[in-house]
């Protein structure tokens, strides 16, 4: 699904490189976890993923279902399906989240030659879906994560993530800021996503989340690279020993 | 003191052009207005008050020229139930004009007033304005005073059923129209006064608005797009105890738009709002300047004003609070914004506090920038295009300035024409 080729990414305003050669292949169904030192790239690679300005690619590639992501402007790539929820979700004062959340989905509707979504049956998909994260009918009314708590601003990315049903589901660290139940919340409203045709690449810190999001594989980064790949006891591993071995060992 | 000699000439030629109307009742007071502008002399390019628009075109005696702009938008305010005053080019149309009878209000032609003996019209044509001069003077507002063939007085006792809708047409390309009205807003009374419409290629329009005590005036205001047209306004409120102005002016285009708001809270407990939304392209320029003095206990004011310029476009805010000596618990706010759609657009902005009262709270602030391209990238991310993102993020700077207007329906045709420039510039 999500292939990226020999990745090199460089800072457009600075001589700073970043991205060092990633390599990483997503498949239809799977969930792959990032994980990986402060600073090491993960974020970047999201925005890179996502479209992003500020970045520059050098080097390599990164396609989805074969298609160039790199040349679309970043609203191709959501009707793409492509999907970022964000480390920090943007607040936007006076912008309504329901509107917001409609005018998303009509424009990727459109964007993909299906008919719009008329508003009662939106609405009724909208609450559903927005009970099931438990989000209420004030914060939906009100302007785009403004005010929001650090873990309602994180359930409110799941909940665009679950209206838009993108194919590649890149999260970033959403479980920060999560106490206890919201993590169980949100990792419920990713594996009711979870099907054969969908990708998730999920980056995290912590054992926790992944103790909910079965991930099938895991992938350490260190310094702009994708240094190990191995299977859900890598995550383990992190949580037991830190990256210190690991790097030692890849270095 | 004589005049500098170009302010002078400027002033003669001008005037030279005009012909004060007969007028019965308000000659006295035009003839006080002429001799004031006379003394003051027309606003020139030095002028302090005028450092950030030039006044030239508003002023010059050459006739006026812009074009009409058509086009197929539905009316504003087209499906709103509401009393219909028309004027065409300046001129009151009675073919196109509602039938001026509606409960709990009175409306006649100034040039009526006289022979049908309406006295509170003729104890307030001019005296307003003439308050509003000190200490700022504004010329083109007494110009107005002397010479100003048409208007309405506008008596409110009750509480009207619809509002008042103000319409002007521009049907000639070298109109030169100047209107005043005089609107009188009794003890309880409560009204809404719209107005719409580019009105003429060169408009100056005063309005003189007396709210008594407890009484409640709200304004809506929709200035015409014809893109070479240009207007000089003033509204001179004077608020009574606990009565209530809210205004709210949007304009679109224009090539040259000054908005003159001076606002006097003289009773305790009143309230006095403005807010103004503009979106401008090119070579309009718009101005905003706005006076509030507090001259009682308690009183609270609010100035919102919000402006898009892409293109070169100039925006400009002037606004003073003062609170004068005694004016205690005085509750002022004023904001003024610009979002610059590029680096060629300009927005200038004057705010000014003068506080002679120990207990208030006033607080002012003004920014200036682009769009937030975080925001930018977050709404496209999601699959909105760059466009409509725009268009979203515009919408929503200007939403502080639109959510002044109090009735929903009234605001959301505001927004409709907001979203259609939008559509049609960005
Ligand atoms: N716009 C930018 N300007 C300057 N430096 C940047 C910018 N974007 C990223 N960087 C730098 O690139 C490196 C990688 O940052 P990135 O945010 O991708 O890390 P991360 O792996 O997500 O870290 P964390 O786990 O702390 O979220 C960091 O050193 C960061 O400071
Ligand atoms: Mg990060």
């Amino acid at each position: 699904m999500l292939e990226i080729k020999n990745l090199h990414v460089k800072l457009e305003e600075e001589e700073k490189q970043i991205l060092k050669g990633v390599d990483l292949t997503v498949e239809a169904g799977k969930v792959h976890a990032i994980m990986g030192p402060n600073g090491s790239g993960k974020s970047t690679l999201s925005y890179v993923l996502s479209g992003r300005d500020g970045y520059e690619v050098t080097e390599g590639s990164a396609t989805l279902e074969g298609a160039d992501l790199l040349e679309m402007e970043p609203e191709e790539r959501a009707a793409a399906g492509i999907f970022l929820a964000f480390q920090y979700p943007v607040e936007i004062p006076g912008v309504g989240n329901m509107t917001f959340l409609r005018t998303a989905v009509n424009a990727q509707r459109k964007a993909r030659g299906e008919e719009e979504l008329s508003a009662a049956d939106f609405l009724k998909e909208v609450r559903a879906k927005a009970k099931s994260l438990k989000i209420d009918a004030d914060m939906l009314k009100r302007p785009v994560n403004v005010g929001f708590s650090g873990g309602e601003k994180k359930r409110n990315e799941i909940l665009q993530m679950a209206m838009l049903e993108p194919k590649m589901c890149i999260l970033d660290e959403t479980d920060s800021g999560l106490d206890v139940d919201a993590m169980k919340l949100v990792a419920e409203g990713v594996n009711a996503l979870r099907d054969e045709g969908r990708g998730f690449l999920v980056i995290t810190h912590y054992q926790r989340l992944l103790d909910h999001i079965k991930p099938d594989v895991v992938h350490i980064m260190a310094d702009g690279r994708i240094v190990k790949t191995g299977g859900p006891e890598l995550a383990l591993e992190v949580e037991n020993n830190g990256y210190a071995d690991i790097l030692a060992e890849v270095n | 003191m004589a005049l500098p000699e170009v302010k002078q000439t400027a002033t003669e030629a001008r005037l030279a052009t005009l012909t004060m109307p007969e007028a019965g009742c308000t000659r006295a007071a035009r003839e006080d207005a002429l001799a004031r502008v006379l003394e003051m002399g027309l606003p020139g390019r030095r002028d302090e008050y005028w450092k950030y628009t030039r006044p030239d075109t508003l002023i010059s005696a050459e006739q006026p020229h812009a074009a009409l702009f058509h086009s197929d938008e539905p009316l504003l305010f087209g499906n709103l139930d509401r009393l219909k005053i028309v004027f065409i080019d300046g001129v009151f149309s009675a073919e196109d004009s509602d039938d001026l009878e509606l409960e709990g209000v009175n409306i006649d032609r100034i040039e009526d007033i006289c022979c049908k003996d309406i006295h509170w019209a003729k104890e307030l044509y001019g005296v307003l304005e003439t308050r509003g001069q000190s200490p700022v003077q504004r010329p083109l507002a007494a110009l107005n005073t002397a010479f100003a063939a048409d208007g309405v007085a506008i008596h409110v006792t009750g509480k009207p059923t619809k509002p008042i809708s103000l319409i002007y047409r521009h049907a000639s390309e070298t109109s030169d129209a100047m209107l005043h009205h005089i609107i009188r807003v009794e003890s309880g009374a409560e009204v809404t006064i719209l107005e719409n419409g580019p009105a003429a290629s060169r408009f100056n329009k005063c309005i003189e608005i007396d709210i008594a005590d407890g009484g409640t005036l709200h304004h809506v205001r929709a200035q015409g797009r014809d893109h070479e047209r240009c207007a000089a306004t003033h509204m001179f409120t004077r608020l009574g105890r606990e009565s209530v102005f809210k205004s709210f002016t949007l304009t679109v285009n224009g090539v040259l738009t000054r908005n003159e708001q001076v606002i006097e809270l003289t009773g305790d407990d009143a309230i006095a709002h403005v807010a103004g939304a503009c979106v401008g392209d090119g070579d309009f320029h718009h101005d905003d300047t706005v006076f509030v003095t507090h001259d009682a206990v308690n009183c609270e004011s609010r100035q919102v004003f919000k402006k898009v310029l892409r293109n070169g476009a100039t925006g400009v805010f002037q606004g003073k609070i003062l609170v004068k000596e005694g004016a205690q618990k005085t509750d002022g706010y004023q904001i003024s914004q610009s979002l610059l759609l590029d680096d060629d657009s300009q927005f200038l902005a004057k705010p000014e506090l003068e506080i002679y009262a120990d207990d208030v709270a006033c607080s002012h602030g003004s920014t200036s920038g682009a769009i937030d391209e975080t925001a930018l990238f977050y709404l496209r991310s999601r699959g909105v295009s760059v466009k409509d993102a725009t268009n979203m993020l515009t919408l929503a700077f200007l939403a502080e300035a639109v959510d002044e207007i109090e009735d929903e329906v009234l605001s959301e045709a505001i927004v409709n024409r907001l979203e259609g420039w939008l559509s049609r510039h960005i």
